[in-house]
């Protein structure tokens, strides 16, 4: 087991050092000279001065790269140009709203996946089963902006019950930061309970029709026992370790989230640092959010490893 | 081929019936999949002919007609500076649609090339390519489109090119995976022994055992690319106005929501139906391109 979880953790290291190429290497795609468009509106011939000498920009790239990591490492990313303040202040002040939203999220992806993925296993090609695969298709089809701004034409605007847009920390106010994050979570955490569905639909049917549950049901326990004992307990593995992996996606999906409900979140702070021109500010978020995916996709495969036996050996 | 798939349709499994013919043949039966078929049609002639069908110029403002609902003169209402919202829609088609189909050719031109190239190369090319993969994989699909377009710059084209490279590792892990399947097979290591080269073996045996899969692979991440050129678009970071997109036009709509509720409805109906099509087409072509299945 151990060899196994090492053998992972080896494999991450050049996933991670050609990551950071990748997005290093955004900056190339840049029109012209960077340092001439990475000081944005700032046409002081001393600012641009600045940025060439800290970002090596003279040098080449090889050594760009190593001045640039090496920040990194040391954990700097960089600093915004727009709000004069470093990467890695602005990531830690955005990062816990969006992780409020994307645990939230998720209590509605598994909270609705998972039952509805067991029901349509269970009662396999009925209307049951033809209404949640329907339901769940068109959450995958929805775009979520769409659905937010819908659910804002709805509870906000019509009824007038949710606040549209805006944050407060739960620890201010804990019913008023419910009150603005559940739309938003809700909106995030709809189009991947489709996905959970499905994938809880097809291991339950898989193990459904495995020995040991025959083997139960031949024994005589009653269903319920059957489905929620035996075969969901087996099911779930593969399914938590998506749900590992979604977690990382829903990094991704809060971006429009964020956007439209105005959650001054992680995704809120790559928009408006694209808009702004804040290269450093993009570059710092997305290598960010790709290590915290990698990271979580590590700690899926070990859960993984943990709970199947027949790794564990 | 719709002719001897007709003909054919009582009897079981005709010997010698094409793969194309018979996944048609059982494309045929799955309902939803025809229906999403023959939505994927109607769009693609909106697109092709939108000159014809729109009533109204799409970028022809009128001040005297802003914010109206949907009337017999305007189906789907009018937008903030009076532009009928039904033509827009039906031009906006053809910014979505080749999006949706051009990212995915890119994807595919680049990544089924590497992805020949890391199965049948192996050793530290396949490391290299793999790795790349891998990278590109790691990092959250929308997050790294929006980097890629902010850096490329805002246009429907950089969209699409951002789109199409941030949907190539997919190909990539695909093609390579079937080749490596594929490649111990005795009639590939037949092919090999009476001296035919790798180029040929890759195109002639290769290739043709990947097409089923590229195919569902490929008609799903079309769904995918029309919502994140949607997304794009609702960024700012696609199509520029004042051409129409269905992104942008949410993005404006939002801000009249209060009082031009339908400017929002019905570009998210197009977007909806569109990748709600491409899915279920894909769905359909998965179960009709299983060899496994009956």
């Amino acid at each position: 087991m151990f060899t196994l979880i090492a053998r992972r953790l080896i494999q991450l290291i050049p996933t991670i050092f050609f990551v950071s190429v990748m997005i290093f290497l955004l900056q190339q795609l840049l029109p012209g000279d960077p340092a001439l468009v990475m000081a944005g509106e700032e046409k002081d011939p001393a600012v641009i001065e600045q940025i060439r000498q800290r970002y090596r920009l003279d040098q080449p790239l090889p050594v760009q790269y190593l001045a640039w990591i090496g920040g990194v490492l040391r954990g700097d990313l960089g600093e915004s140009m727009r709000l004069a303040e470093p990467v890695s202040t602005l990531v830690a002040q955005k990062l816990p709203v969006t992780v409020q939203l994307a645990i939230m999220a998720m209590i509605f992806t598994l909270g609705i996946g998972i039952p509805a993925g067991i029901i349509s296993a269970v009662k396999k090609d009925t209307a049951w089963d033809y209404v949640v695969n329907v339901v769940a298709l068109w959450g995958i089809s929805t775009p979520n902006f769409w659905l937010g701004i819908m659910l804002i034409f709805l509870f906000s605007v019509q009824l007038g019950w949710l606040p549209a847009s805006g944050y407060v920390s739960p620890f201010e106010d804990f019913w008023a930061s419910m009150a603005a994050t559940i739309m938003p979570a809700f909106v995030l955490g709809n189009s991947f309970a489709g996905v959970i569905m499905r994938h809880t639909r097809a291991a339950m049917l898989q193990v459904m029709e495995s020995d040991y549950v025959r083997t139960a049901r031949a024994k005589g326990l009653d269903s319920r026992t059957v489905i929620l004992k035996h075969a969901l307990r087996n099911a779930l593995t593969p399914v938590i370790t998506l749900g590992a992996l979604e977690f990382g996606t829903l990094l991704s999906g809060a971006v429009l989230t964020e956007q439209i409900f105005s959650i001054p979140g992680f995704g809120k702070l790559i928009v408006d640092a694209v808009f702004n021109r804040d290269y450093a500010v993009v570059q710092g978020v997305v290598l960010i959010t790709a290590t915290t995916y990698i990271v979580l996709n590590l700690l899926a495969d070990i859960g993984y490893i943990l709970a199947n036996p027949r790794l564990r050996s | 081929m719709a002719a001897t798939s007709t003909l054919a349709a009582p009897a079981a499994d005709v010997p010698h019936e094409s793969p194309g013919a018979r996944a048609w043949r059982r494309l045929k039966k799955r309902r939803t999949a025809m229906v999403a078929l023959a939505i994927l049609v109607v769009l693609t002639l909106l697109a092709v002919f939108a000159p014809l069908i729109a009533t109204h110029d799409p970028t022809q403002q009128s001040w005297r007609a802003v914010r109206q609902a949907p009337s017999w003169m305007h189906w789907f209402g009018t937008d903030e500076v009076g532009r009928d919202i039904f033509s827009r829609i039906v031009y906006g088609t053809r910014a979505s649609l080749s999006a949706g189909v051009i990212s995915v050719a890119i994807a595919i031109a680049a990544g089924v090339p590497l992805g020949l190239l890391a199965g049948y190369a192996g050793g530290w090319v396949d490391a290299l390519i793999s790795r790349i993969t891998d990278a590109m994989l790691a990092s959250p699909f929308l997050i790294l489109a929006i980097a890629l377009a902010a850096f490329l710059g805002p246009s429907l084209q950089n969209a699409m090119i951002a789109i199409g490279i941030t949907a190539t590792p997919v190909f990539v892990r695909l093609t390579r995976g079937q080749v490596l399947s594929i490649k111990m097979e005795d009639y590939v290591e037949a092919a090999r022994a009476v001296g035919n080269t790798k180029l040929r073996i890759a195109f002639t045996h290769i290739l043709p055992n990947v097409m089923p899969q590229l195919l569902v692979q490929g008609t799903l991440t079309i769904a995918t690319a029309i919502i994140a050129e949607a997304s794009l678009s609702f960024l700012g970071l696609g199509q520029q106005p004042p051409a129409p997109s269905w992104g942008s036009m949410l993005n404006v709509a939002q801000r009249f929501l209060s009082n031009a509720p339908w400017m929002a409805v019905f570009p998210g109906i197009a977007i909806f139906l569109t990748v709600l099509s491409f899915n279920l087409l894909g769905d359909g072509l998965r179960d009709a391109l299983d060899p496994k299945a009956k």
